[in-house]
C-alpha cells in the first residue's frame, strides 16, 4: 500500500490549533443570560446542617441560592448497584446532600449569580448551622470495631468483600523453601487535569431540552444519566466535549456538582455555568488507590514462584462512585498481581471500606500500578532472599507467549504477551553491563545510588461483557460514520473522544489506509452527541483498539460503497477496481477518476448514474469484540535514582520502558502516552498525595503547593523501545497504550529506592509516595 | 452584568498592539479579564493560585502568571496574549511543538511557549537541563516534559540557523 498512514509519526492536526492558542476549553464558551454558580461546601467529614440561605440570597447580582429540596424537584437521586459487586454498600447521592454530609466538600447549596465571585460571596453568606458527626478518614480504623458509621445507621463500614482461592495455596506455602512478605501502603492521589471539571447547561425552555458542554471523558454516557436523573427523553439530552484539558479518569464520572448544573439550569431555565476552582478539584474530584496490601510470595527450592497470598483494603470514600463502582479498581490490583508471572496457587481477601472522604474512583491504570508494585516488591525480596540476581529470577518465571492464552488464579486472562522479548529489549537498551559498572563505580564514590525494575501487565480496552455483565450501562462497543466529501476529503465522526491524547489524529491514519486517501484529506471529530454515534468514549486505553477497529470497519464500508459506484460508472466489476491516493484505479492500476469527481458526481448529478444504483456518501460501522473480554499490554520499566542523604529527597536520573501496545498507530502519539503514564506513575511514587489530618479528618492537600505535581526538573528524559505484536483477532491490532507508562512506574521507582537503601546497607521503604523523611528513617538518619 | 456595588477599575492599555479600554471588577485578575472581557481565551486558567504556570501572559514584557495580576494593574501597560506572539521564538516554538508533539491536551501549551520564547530571547543554545529549569513553573499533566524539552532544543536550533540543526 503506498504511502501507507497507520505507523507513521503523523504530528497531530489539532495540535496548530492549540500552540496558536486556538483551544476551545470548557471555560472558553459562554451563554448569553447565563448564571455563575459557586457551591457551598461541607467543611467538615461528617455532619448534620441547617441552612439559612435568605440573607445571601438577597445580596447584589444574586439569583437565587438552592438547596437538595429545590433540585430535588428536578432531579432524581442516584445510587451505584453492580452485579460485579453483588451486595455493595453505597448510599443514594443527588445534586446536593440533605441535611447531613458525608464528606468534605460535599456540595451542600449552591449559589447562581451574576459573577463567580459574586456567588462565591454569597455561597460565604449562606447562614449554615453545622453539628459535627462522628467521622472516619482512616482506612484500617474505619474497619474495627466501634468505628464510627459514615453513614448513620450501618453496622459496620465494610462496602463489599470478596476472597478469591485458586489451586491449593495452604500447601503451597507450607512447602515453599522461601517465603517473603511486605506490607505496603499507597496514599490517595488524584489525577488534576490541568484543565479543571466544569458545566454550561442551557435549558430551552419549552420543548424541555438540554444541551450541556462538560469537560469529559463519554460524552454519551452523560447524556443517559443526565436524562435518566432530570427525567427527559435521552433524545432532548445533548452533551458537547470540546477540547479537554486532560482526563485521566478525573472525568468519566458522575459528580455532584455537574448535575447539579444541569438540574438548575432546569429549574432556573436559564444557562447556568460553574468551572471548579483548584481547591474544589482537589477537594471533590474523585481520588484514587487507597490501599494497604499485605502479601506474601511463596518460592520453591530452585527459584520458581509458587503462589500469592494478597490481603487488599481498599478506601472507598463514603459511596462507590457511580455509575462503574469504586470496588472496580481492587479487582484490577487482583487482576495485575502476579499477572506476568507462572504462579499455580492463589489465595486473595479484599475488603472495600466506606470512609468519610470523597469517593474514590477509576484513575489512570485503576489499580495495575499497586499489583505491579506490590509484585515486584516481593520479586525483588525474594531474588535478595535467594542471592540472585532478580532480573534472573524474572526471566525463569515469567510466562512464555507459547503457555498462553491461560487465565490465571487471579482471573486474569492472559493472551499475546511477550515478556522475555520486551526484558531482552530493554536490557539492550540501558546497556546493562555499561550501567552497573556506572553504579558500582557511583556508590564507590559514596553516592546513593538505585536500579529497579519492573514489568507489566495491563488490561486494556474492556469489551461488552465486562461492564455488560455487571449491569451497569457502560458502552463498550463504537462507532465511526465516515462520509466521502463532494471535494474528495473524508470526514468522520467517532464515539471515541479525544481528551488530549490524539486518537482523532490516530483514527484519521486508519481511515486513510482503509479507504484509501492521503491522512491529510481525512478529518475525525468527536465529543459532542449531537454529531457522534453513539459509543463508551475515552477509557481503558481504548482509543485505538476499538475506535481503531470502528474506523477501520467504517472506512472499508465506506470504500466498497464507492467502489460500486465507481463500478457502475465505469462499467468495471467493482473487484477488480481500487482506491489509492484519493483516486479509482482500474484493474491496470490506472488512475480512472479522483474521489472528489466521484463524490460531485454521486452528490450533484445523480442524474448520470445507472438505473438502481443508489450509493450513499457514509458509511458507519459499530465494532463489537467477540471474544476476548480485555486484551492485555506487557512492557518492562526500570529507573535509575540518586537518593540525597542528607535531605531523603530522590532523584530520578533515568528512565528506560519497553511496551508492547500491539499496532502502533503513530509512534508520537505512543511515545507521548509512555512518557506521559511514567511521569504520572513517578509522581504517584514520589510527589503526589492526598492527606488528611488524623485527628479532625481535615482535607490538607487542597492547593499545588500541598499536592506536589511533577515538574519539568522532576521527570528525567525517558528512554522508549517498542516490541510490536499486534493483536491478531482484529483488522489493525493495536491493544492500547494510555495507561501502561503509570502501570509499571510506581513500581521500577518503589524498587530503585530500596536497591539504593539497600546498596547502603539501610531498611526499606514500603510506603507511596516516598517521603523523604522515610528514606531518612530508613538509612538510618532519623528517628 | 455586575450588581451596583460591585467596586470597578477604569483600565486603559494596550493588549496585543491595540489600545484598549475597559473596565473591570477590582477584584478581577487579568487573566478573567482578559479571557472573559476581550475573548482572548488562549491563557488558561489551571490553578489561579500562581503555581501552574497556564495563565501565563507577557506585561510590560515579562512573562507573567495572569492569574496574580489584577486587570487593574494592567492600567497603563502593554499586554501580549499567545494569540498574538509571534517573535521568531514563538514561531520556531510552534512549528516544534507541533512537529515534536510537545503538546496534548494543549491546556498548558501557551504558557509553555511564551515561557520557553522567553529563555531563548535569553539564551540561544540551553542545554536540556536550562529547558527543564526554565519551565519548572509551567505544569504539564500530559506529557512527561521529554516531548516539550525535545520541541524548545528543536526550536532553538532552527533559530540558530542551517549550521546548527546539521
Amino acid at each position: 500500500m503506498p504511502d501507507r498512514a497507520i505507523g507513521r509519526a503523523l504530528p497531530r492536526d489539532a495540535s496548530r490549533r492549540l500552540v496558536a492558542g486556538g483551544g476551545r476549553f470548557l471555560d472558553d464558551h459562554a451563554e448569553r443570560g447565563e448564571l455563575h454558580a459557586a457551591f457551598l461546601r461541607s467543611p467538615l467529614p461528617h455532619a448534620r446542617f441547617t441552612l439559612h440561605t435568605d440573607a445571601a440570597a438577597a445580596l447584589p447580582g444574586v439569583a437565587a441560592v438552592l438547596t437538595a429540596r429545590d433540585l430535588a424537584a428536578v432531579c432524581r437521586p442516584w445510587r451505584t448497584v453492580s452485579k460485579g459487586f453483588p451486595g455493595l454498600v453505597s448510599p443514594e447521592q443527588a445534586p446536593l446532600a440533605d441535611g447531613r454530609a458525608s464528606w468534605q466538600g460535599e456540595p451542600v447549596a449552591m449559589v447562581l449569580a451574576a459573577s463567580r465571585a459574586i456567588a462565591e460571596d454569597a455561597a460565604e453568606a449562606i447562614d449554615a448551622a453545622w453539628e459535627e458527626l462522628p467521622a472516619v478518614t482512616d482506612v484500617q480504623a474505619a474497619l474495627a470495631p466501634g468505628a464510627p458509621p459514615v453513614h448513620p445507621g450501618l453496622e459496620g463500614n465494610r462496602a463489599w468483600g470478596t476472597t478469591i482461592r485458586h489451586g491449593d495455596p495452604d500447601a503451597a506455602f507450607a512447602a515453599a523453601a522461601l517465603v517473603v512478605e511486605e506490607r505496603l501502603v499507597f496514599t490517595r492521589h488524584t489525577g488534576v487535569p490541568l484543565e479543571p471539571r466544569g458545566a454550561l447547561a442551557l435549558w430551552e425552555k419549552g420543548t424541555g431540552a438540554l444541551t450541556i458542554r462538560l469537560s469529559h471523558q463519554m460524552p454519551h454516557q452523560m447524556r443517559l444519566h443526565l436524562a435518566e436523573q432530570l427525567g427527559l427523553p435521552v433524545n432532548r439530552v445533548r452533551v458537547v466535549a470540546a477540547d479537554v484539558g486532560g482526563g485521566f479518569g478525573i472525568k468519566m464520572h458522575v459528580y455532584q456538582d455537574e448535575m447539579a448544573v444541569a438540574a438548575a439550569s432546569r429549574l432556573l431555565a436559564r444557562p447556568v455555568r460553574w468551572v471548579a476552582d483548584r481547591l474544589e478539584s482537589m477537594l471533590a474530584d474523585i481520588h484514587a488507590r487507597e490501599h494497604v496490601v499485605t502479601a506474601r510470595l511463596a518460592v520453591d527450592a530452585e527459584g520458581h514462584m509458587l503462589g500469592f497470598d494478597v490481603q487488599d483494603l481498599q478506601g472507598l470514600g463514603a459511596v462507590s462512585v457511580y455509575p462503574r463502582s469504586s470496588t472496580v479498581e481492587a479487582m484490577s490490583l487482583l487482576r495485575t498481581l502476579g499477572a506476568p508471572y507462572r504462579f499455580a496457587h492463589a489465595r486473595a481477601r479484599i475488603d472495600s471500606v466506606l470512609q468519610n472522604k470523597v469517593p474514590t474512583g477509576q484513575y489512570r491504570a485503576v489499580g495495575a500500578p499497586i499489583g505491579c508494585a506490590v509484585t515486584e516488591r516481593l520479586i525483588e525480596k525474594a531474588a535478595a532472599a535467594r542471592g540472585e540476581d532478580a532480573l534472573a529470577f524474572r526471566a525463569r518465571n515469567l510466562l512464555r507467549a507459547e503457555e498462553m492464552p491461560l487465565v490465571n488464579g487471579f482471573g486474569a486472562a492472559l493472551h499475546g504477551l511477550h515478556h522475555h522479548a520486551a526484558l531482552e529489549k530493554a536490557r539492550a537498551l540501558m546497556d546493562l553491563p555499561a550501567l552497573r559498572a556506572e553504579i558500582a563505580a557511583g556508590r564507590a564514590a559514596g553516592r546513593l545510588l538505585g536500579l529497579g525494575l519492573a514489568v507489566t501487565v495491563e488490561f486494556t480496552a474492556s469489551g461488552p461483557a465486562i461492564y455488560g455483565g455487571a449491569g451497569v450501562p457502560v458502552a463498550a462497543t463504537d462507532t465511526v460514520v465516515a462520509t466521502l466529501e463532494p471535494t474528495g476529503e473524508v470526514s468522520a465522526q467517532a464515539s471515541i473522544t479525544e481528551i488530549g491524547q490524539g486518537i482523532t489524529q490516530g483514527l484519521a491514519q486508519v481511515l486513510a489506509d482503509a479507504v484509501g486517501v492521503p491522512a491529510g484529506a481525512v478529518r475525525v471529530e468527536a465529543g459532542d452527541t449531537a454529531a457522534a454515534p453513539h459509543g463508551g468514549g475515552a477509557w481503558a486505553s481504548r482509543g485505538a483498539a476499538i475506535g481503531g477497529e470502528a474506523a477501520w470497519g467504517a472506512g472499508r464500508a465506506l470504500r466498497a460503497q464507492l467502489l460500486d459506484a465507481a463500478g457502475a460508472l465505469l462499467q468495471a466489476e467493482p473487484g477488480t477496481l481500487d482506491i489509492s491516493d484519493g483516486a479509482i484505479l482500474d484493474a491496470a492500476g490506472t488512475p480512472r477518476m479522483t474521489l472528489a469527481e466521484l463524490g460531485r458526481l454521486m452528490l450533484f448529478r445523480g442524474h448520470e448514474l445507472p438505473r438502481g444504483v443508489t450509493p450513499s456518501l457514509s458509511a458507519a460501522f459499530h465494532y463489537r469484540r467477540e471474544g476476548d473480554a480485555t486484551l492485555a499490554n506487557n512492557g518492562v520499566h526500570a529507573a535509575l535514582v540518586e537518593l540525597d542523604g542528607g535531605s531523603g529527597l530522590v532523584r530520578v536520573l533515568r528512565y528506560w520502558m519497553v511496551g508492547d501496545c500491539g499496532r502502533v498507530l503513530n509512534p508520537l502519539l505512543v511515545d507521548g502516552q509512555y512518557r506521559g503514564g511514567i511521569a504520572t506513575g513517578i509522581g504517584e511514587a514520589l510527589l503526589e498525595a492526598c492527606r488528611y489530618d488524623a485527628d479532625s479528618g481535615q482535607f490538607l492537600s487542597g492547593t499545588l503547593a500541598d499536592y506536589l505535581l511533577p515538574m519539568a526538573t522532576d521527570i528525567p528524559d525517558i528512554t522508549l523501545g517498542h516490541v510490536e505484536t499486534p493483536y491478531p483477532r482484529s483488522a489493525v491490532g493495536a491493544k492500547g497504550a494510555g495507561e501502561s507508562g503509570t502501570c509499571g512506574a510506581p513500581a521500577a521507582i518503589l524498587n530503585a529506592v530500596n536497591d539504593a537503601l539497600a546498596a547502603a546497607g539501610g531498611g526499606a521503604v514500603t510506603e507511596l509516595p516516598i517521603q523523604p523523611v522515610a528514606v531518612l528513617r530508613a538509612l538510618g538518619r532519623l528517628a | 452584568m455586575l450588581p451596583p456595588d460591585e467596586p470597578l477599575a477604569e483600565i486603559a492599555c494596550r493588549v496585543n498592539g491595540r489600545a484598549v479600554r475597559g473596565r473591570a471588577a477590582l477584584r478581577q485578575t487579568l487573566v478573567e479579564w482578559l479571557r472573559a472581557d476581550l475573548g482572548l481565551t488562549g491563557s488558561h486558567v489551571g490553578c489561579a493560585h500562581g503555581v501552574c504556570g497556564a495563565c501565563h501572559v507577557r506585561l510590560d514584557g515579562a512573562v507573567v502568571r495572569g492569574c496574580l495580576v489584577l486587570a487593574a494593574q494592567a492600567d497603563g501597560a502593554t499586554v501580549e496574549t499567545i494569540e498574538a506572539a509571534g517573535g521568531p521564538e514563538e514561531a520556531a516554538l510552534r512549528d516544534a511543538f507541533v512537529a515534536h508533539a510537545g503538546l496534548q491536551c494543549g491546556f498548558c501549551t501557551p504558557g509553555m511557549i511564551l515561557q520557553a520564547a522567553e529563555l531563548l530571547q535569553r539564551n540561544p543554545a540551553p542545554s536540556r537541563e536550562a529547558i527543564r529549569d526554565a519551565l519548572s513553573g509551567n505544569y504539564c499533566r500530559c506529557t512527561g516534559y521529554h516531548a516539550i524539552v525535545d520541541a524548545v532544543e528543536a526550536a532553538a536550533r532552527a533559530l540558530r540557523g542551517p549550521a546548527a540543526t546539521a
